[in-house]
């Protein structure tokens, strides 16, 4: 066994790789391994007796192994694009086997953020689907003595009509394997009234092990000899130990002793954060020996940081001229000319993640390697970060990928892994890392907080003649340059440089704000803020002209059309134009099919009720909302429906939509109700539940319903398009409710009890 | 040492006894389907049950243990298959799954005392277990199916 590990994965790539991409199509990809030789970290479908890609292997017995290469934290993409391959293999789902990958470039893009697993590689799972198929289809011909061409499929068998003659694909394995893998062009795909799967959906492959308590979290994994680990990372951002005395940690029953990590050197990027680890026979010795530690910390530069001054500096500089990001006529001429104009300041402030599930990571460092366990959204991020701080080739770090117990985002930045290797190392044993939900807040990558200013110049019927909106926020690039100050055509495109509206003349501008904290992605990123200010102003806009807000918002969105964004840097969520244009007739389309299915304007609402409205393109998928609230003479918001149409074209797993959806309500309810995360000098106020509540089952939407077009489109995302257009429609809602504007998020602010 | 019983195993501790349940089942008896969510009992991932009670193990301490017959999700039901888990199943309940577990403990204890909860009992009784994927539409209707089966 021994011998095996320690042949690197590097030997047997060198010359032996054969293709490079997300989808690897050939012979056994890269081994010359000894008969029944096998790695520790080999799939199934590698060694499966067809195996035609890295993602697929069919054995003799007929099970077909499929490999999940994306995490699985809740949007059941681990059970999705497996369902893809199943379809165009024709395979029977009860005889599939998914297996989870390691991080490895062989599968391509392994991030599994931005909503765009099933996007992105609904392509490459037909393909490899499809591949077998059709080699399964030849080996039966050839068996047969028949043309390849009358053969067909039919549920885990390769039949031909006319002889009567038919074989179980586990009988073909083998013989199919003996066939060249054809090339893309000659492999044809199912057509759409052969679909089994895609558009039906099934329930997660793990649905089973997540009632029973079986299935494994990153929390859960276990090694031989493993020690704990509880870290007191420096409290404010870039700060380092002056001094710290261990003695009073070194009693605790079960503390074994102190590791001191260093501090990162900026940027922060994925580094650990540096501090003193304490390592010990269980979870709780460690957190205990932790609280008695006595360190002296030098804090550095970020001790500036209070978040209230903050957001009076992104206020100020958005009240002045910013950088131009979008510009159609001249919306100053307009504003000079005078007439009615309404000015509008939005704040979002910092979010946290707050996954269920706590960062933690197992690591073992043997023999020049690393091994990690963990819940990570990004394992090859994982292979990057640890190969970097242990100077090792990347090729050494291993990175298993548990389930994740929730990630929105956070677990795409394994800071928490580099920390678990780096004190394997100095143990010379595996190390888990355990954070606190104290520590988990505490040292977030948080959403940006934001601070937007609205203006606009109205005509006849309360119509826009211009348009002004400038943000001002923190950049995520921030985190890895700290000179980044602008927001990037990546997170400018959310919701921003794309508003929609049907404008003569309209200027997009943003403003620089230099982070004194980590800024990441959470969940829908910068279209929380960008979509709650355009919408929140299109609502008060329409109320200021007593207009319907619905009439109001198909009135803005204007006809159906492509938008042009000639001039406008849009990466439009790495997808091409072409394949997937900026069509606003259907946001038209979900706007309408929302108002009906709401039975907007045809139910009364009494007093201290109301409804609000709100449409919102992200992640390539278009949504509308209608939120119904009821605020009592308390002030206490009660969220009885929600609606919600979208569009995001192909939907291959309605039903994980649907829960998607309802969740993002939930998602946005936190934010609205309570979301905020404050610093004073450099350090994060907020620790756990108490003082960073999220949702619970009383305050949350009691009927979510979600509709689903019909689309021919193809696939968009459906994890985070919910958030923003929600989190908008509730807040017009409680407008609409109370005679309160939401302008500054959370609503404990907004004085209604 | 702490005697106590965990899913009808006898079992005794010798080490801290302030250490609370939950690190004792997770850490000590490998049991680890009981889950660690905030540690101040705010989120009840961790929920079991004790002597037939809900219960947070994570500010349980092993003293107050002593002399109890502990449940976790591993001895819920022997096949997995208590009344409220198929319910669960059948609704399709979770996403990411993590206070999945919580969140059953909790609802098989409800169940346990009121045969057909209200929503208003729903609330009660479950707004001590946090959902971050938003999973609470379903773990209402699945409460309810499961009552409807218990009828």
């Amino acid at each position: 066994m021994s011998e095996i590990e320690n042949v690197s994965r590097r030997r047997f790539l060198t010359g032996g790789v054969i293709a490079a991409g997300a989808l690897v199509l050939g012979v056994r990809y890269y081994r010359k391994l000894l008969p029944g030789e096998k790695l520790p970290h080999d799939t199934n479908a590698d060694h499966a007796a067809l195996h035609p890609s890295v993602y697929l292997g069919i054995d003799p017995d007929g099970s077909v192994w499929i490999v999940a290469s994306r995490s699985e934290m809740g949007t059941t993409s681990r059970t999705t694009l497996p369902l893809i391959v199943a379809d165009e293999l024709d395979a029977d789902w009860k005889r599939v086997k998914i297996e989870q990958a390691i991080g490895d470039k062989r599968y391509g893009d392994q991030n599994t953020d931005g909503s765009h697993s099933i996007r992105s590689f609904y392509g490459a799972m037909r393909e490899a689907g499809a591949t077998a198929r059709f080699m399964l289809i030849q080996a039966a011909a050839h068996q047969w003595g028949v043309p390849a061409g009358e053969c067909e499929t039919d549920l885990h068998v390769v039949v031909h009509r006319a002889t009567n003659r038919k074989a179980d694909y586990g009988e073909l394995a083998s013989a199919a394997a003996k066939f060249p893998v054809p090339p893309k062009e000659e492999v044809k795909l199912k057509p759409k009234s052969a679909w089994r799967y895609i558009g039906k959906g099934e329930v997660s492959y793990d649905l089973e092990a997540l009632v029973t308590g079986k299935a494994i979290y990153g929390m859960d994994a276990r090694l031989d000899g493993m020690v704990y680990a509880s870290i007191e990372r420096p409290p404010v951002l870039g700060g380092k130990v002056k001094s710290y005395d261990e003695k009073e940690t070194l009693k605790i029953a079960g503390v074994r002793q102190t590791v001191p990590i260093d501090p990162f050197k900026p940027p922060p990027a994925f580094q650990p954060l540096g501090g003193i680890a304490v390592i010990a026979d269980n979870t709780w010795a460690a957190f205990q020996g932790r609280k008695k530690l006595n360190i002296a910390w030098d804090n550095g530069p970020n001790e500036t940081y209070n978040s209230d001054a903050y957001k009076n500096e992104l206020r100020a500089t958005s009240h002045n001229p910013c950088k131009v990001v979008r510009n159609i006529g001249d919306a100053d001429a307009v504003f000079t000319k005078g007439g009615t104009i309404h000015e509008a300041d939005y704040y979002v402030p910092l979010l946290a993640h707050a996954a269920m599930e706590p960062l933690v990571a197992l690591a073992e460092f043997k023999d020049g390697q690393a091994t990690l366990w963990a819940p990570t959204q990004n394992p090859q991020a994982v292979q990057d970060i640890v190969s970097k701080e242990l100077g090792i080739a990347k090729e050494d770090v291993i990175c298993h990928v548990t389930l994740l117990g929730g990630g929105f985002g956070r677990k795409s930045k394994p800071d928490y892994a580099a920390e678990a290797a780096v004190l394997s190392k100095k143990m010379g044993r595996p190390v888990k890392v355990v954070w606190t939900r104290e520590d988990d807040i505490k040292f977030d990558y948080y959403n940006a907080v934001a601070s937007m200013y609205m203006k606009a110049a109205v005509g006849a019927n309360g119509k826009p003649t211009a348009w002004l909106q400038r943000s001002v926020f923190p950049p995520i690039p921030s985190i890895f340059d700290v000179n980044a100050v602008y927001g990037d055509a990546a997170h400018l495109q959310q919701g921003w440089t794309d508003i929609p509206y049907d404008l003569p003349n309209l200027r997009v501008e943003n403003g620089p704000a230099k982070a004194q904290v980590r800024i990441g992605w959470l969940r829908s990123v910068a279209n929380i803020y960008h979509a709650f200010g355009i919408q929140c102003f299109t609502d008060e806009l329409a109320h200021a002209a007593g207009r319907d807000p619905l009439d109001y918002l198909l009135d803005l969105i204007g006809n159906p059309r492509t938008i042009d964004f000639q001039g406008v840097e849009y990466p439009n969520y790495g997808a091409s134009m072409e394949a997937y244009p900026w069509e606003t007739g259907r946001l038209r389309h979900v706007t309408e099919v929302v108002a009906e299915k709401s039975g907007w304007g045809k139910r009364k609402h009494g007093k201290g009720t109301g409804v609000g409205i709100a449409a919102h393109r992200s992640f390539l998928t278009y949504v509308a909302t209608v939120v119904e609230v009821e605020v009592n003479d308390q002030g206490e918001v009660r969220i009885p429906r929600v609606d919600v149409v979208l569009d995001a074209g192909l939907v291959v797993n309605p039903e994980a939509t649907r829960a998607q959806f309802e969740g993002a309500a939930v998602f946005g309810t936190s934010v609205v109700r309570s979301g905020e995360i404050t610093a004073t000098k450099g350090v994060i106020d907020q620790s756990n539940f108490q003082d960073y509540p999220v949702a619970r089952i009383n305050e949350v939407p009691a009927q979510t319903n979600v509709h689903i077009v019909d689309s021919n489109a193809p696939p968009a995302g459906v994890g985070e398009p919910g958030v923003p257009p929600f989190i908008a429609a509730l807040c017009n809602a409680i407008f609409a409710a109370t005679g309160k504007r939401v302008r500054d998020l959370p609503i404990t602010k907004l004085g209604l009890s | 040492m702490i005697q106590l019983r965990v899913n009808g195993v006898a079992q005794s501790f010798s080490g801290e006894p302030e250490m609370p349940l939950l690190w004792y089942l997770r850490d000590v008896l490998a049991l680890s389907g009981s889950k660690f969510g905030c540690g101040i009992g705010l989120c009840g991932a961790c929920t079991v049950h004790v002597n037939g009670q809900a219960a947070r193990s994570c500010v349980t301490a092993m003293r107050d243990a002593a002399g109890k017959e502990v449940t976790t999700i591993e001895g819920l039901d022997k096949n997995g298959l208590h009344l409220v888990q198929k319910a669960w199943m059948q609704i399709n309940v979770p996403q990411c799954g993590y206070c999945q577990v919580g969140q059953i403990m909790q609802a098989a204890a409800l169940l346990d005392g009121k045969k057909k909860p209200t929503d208003h009992e729903i609330d009660e009784a479950m707004s001590g277990n946090i959902c971050r994927c938003g999973t609470y539409q379903r773990i209402r209707a699945a409460i309810k199916a499961a009552a409807g089966e218990m009828a």
